[in-house]
């Protein structure tokens, strides 16, 4: 592993998000049109906008990410530059971290997008500091980023890329108890959630916005620190160097 | 057993002292099918060795055996003296797929900017290799937005970047205007000179004439070896391609 080749990698995807003006423009905006939506929706319902609004922030960036990353390192596995990459004096790792540190990056920004309008514009409240939702939302899109490398591997076309979203990410956002709290779920579903990582995503950013600033939250952290390690190590594994 | 050309025998006595590349029955399994057979083969320094045969024949599949990125069923490949694709080597070879990997939304300068930095090369070589390819007026251009021809020659000078000690070339001038091809068979030719060993394939007979030693491939097994000079005394025939269909018939 070096820092110049790992920089150098955050350096040049970097590179190729800012020459996407289309993709930067709807990272950035849909994000906070959606929450604009539904506080729009939600009109008659304060109270459940109030629940959920601060957690959407950190929701956003799993999806996009998930999608985002998903999407270029198939274009890497098919372009043939991943070959190069793995034939020249550069770590898995490397690569890896280069991705991470630009979609982190990205991330960021849409964390402070979409936090800034939610709570500036659209009177969403959190009673926990509104940094720590950003950092959560930061945490999300690496998740959603280390997930995407992992799942690349398993995709041929695009299309299968795009499909593994509704396949790998709605569930997580439907079992984690954004619609429905998950004590109110039938066991089994409860038990299910309880190994998807995102649950762990959700419930830190909704300790967070009920100021709920407990050691539940360091633990809820932790996991998905863990589970972002874990998919980055498998996602390594996918890369060879040697190929068929 | 029909009559080996002596040529044969010529390569591997070379090999043994200046081999860069060793190959010793190699055999590679794809999709099932036995592609190469248990291939052999000595690539000498510092000249240039084509590798010339009909598109199946096995080319790229040997290239990527060379490179250390294909997975091989048997045999043993030895570049510059260590085991093909061992990590030393990730800096001293070069390889140059016949799809140009490159990124198509960035600019060429942007690209040899980004290799660079992972190869640990002196900046001063992205201007030298964006010379040598002749893709001077299309260095801030969007890699996308070139002609095939011309994205092989920005895929080409990442490849030149960090002056490896062998270059491996997968049919590198295809698409490419007479003139420019001329230009770039005269830069691999310099960098011979200069004691690189040069890898190149191709199925242009014209360009085999412009190699210093030709290994003819055909169905996974290389059919013969030589200079082109001797492939033609050998079976009496004027051209390389006379001689490739000559030799192919007798094999």
């Amino acid at each position: 592993m070096s820092p110049r080749a790992t920089l150098a990698t955050a350096q040049r995807v970097a590179r190729q998000l800012r020459r996407d003006h289309r993709t930067l423009a709807l990272v950035l905006v849909v994000p906070p049109a959606l929450l604009a939506l539904l506080s729009y929706i939600l009109d008659r319902q304060p109270a459940t906008f109030d629940r959920i609004g601060a957690p959407l922030v950190g929701v956003f960036p799993l999806i996009v990410m998930f999608l985002v990353t998903s999407i270029a390192m198939l274009r890497e596995r098919t372009g043939g530059t991943l070959e190069r990459l793995m034939s020249m004096p550069m770590a898995k790792l490397d690569l890896l971290l280069g991705y991470g540190l630009a979609f982190a990056a990205l991330g960021a920004l849409q964390g402070v997008v979409a936090a800034t309008v939610a709570f500036g514009l659209l009177g969403v409240e959190s009673a926990g500091p509104e940094w720590a939702v950003v950092v959560l939302a930061i945490a999300t899109a690496l998740l959603g980023m280390a997930l995407g490398l992992l799942v690349s591997a398993f995709a041929t076309s695009e299309f299968q890329a795009v499909q593994f979203m509704p396949a790998f990410i709605l569930p997580q956002l439907l079992l984690a108890g954004l619609f429905v709290p998950r004590d109110a779920m039938p066991a089994a579903l409860e038990a299910i959630a309880g190994a998807l990582p995102f649950t762990y995503a959700y419930d830190a950013l909704a300790k967070v916005a009920a100021d709920d600033l407990d050691a539940r939250l360091w633990l809820d952290v932790a996991v998905v620190a863990g589970c972002i390690v874990l998919a980055l190590a498998l996602g390594a594994t996918t890369l060879r160097r040697r190929t068929a | 057993m029909n009559s080996t050309p002596d040529v044969l025998n010529r390569t591997d006595r070379t090999a043994s002292s200046e081999a860069v590349v060793a190959v010793d029955g190699l055999e590679v399994v794809r999709g099932g099918r036995r592609v190469l057979p248990g291939v052999s083969l000595a690539v000498p320094r510092g000249v240039i060795t084509g590798l010339l045969g009909p598109s199946g024949s096995g080319k790229t599949t040997l290239m990527r055996a060379i490179v250390g990125v294909q997975i091989v069923a048997g045999g043993d490949v030895t570049v510059l003296g260590l085991p093909a694709g061992s990590p030393p080597l990730r800096s001293r070879v070069a390889y140059v797929t016949q799809a140009p990997s490159v990124y198509a939304d960035l600019t060429v300068r942007e690209n040899l900017e980004y290799f660079l930095r992972i190869l640990d090369a002196p900046a001063g070589r992205i201007e030298a290799t964006i010379r040598t390819v002749g893709l001077d007026r299309h260095a801030d251009q969007v890699v996308g937005t070139l002609s095939g021809g011309e994205r092989s020659r920005a895929s080409l000078a990442v490849a030149l970047l960090h002056d490896p000690e062998l270059l491996v070339l997968d049919e590198p001038t295809v698409g490419l205007d007479p003139v420019l091809r001329g230009e770039l068979w005269a830069t691999f030719h310099a960098l011979a000179a200069e004691g690189r060993t040069i890898l190149v394939s191709t199925h242009v007979m014209d360009e085999a004439e412009r190699c210093d030693e030709l290994v003819l491939m055909r169905e996974g097994r290389i059919v013969a070896s030589g200079t082109p000079a001797a492939l033609r005394e050998e079976t009496g025939a004027e051209t390389v391609e006379q001689a490739f269909i000559a030799l192919a018939e007798r094999s």
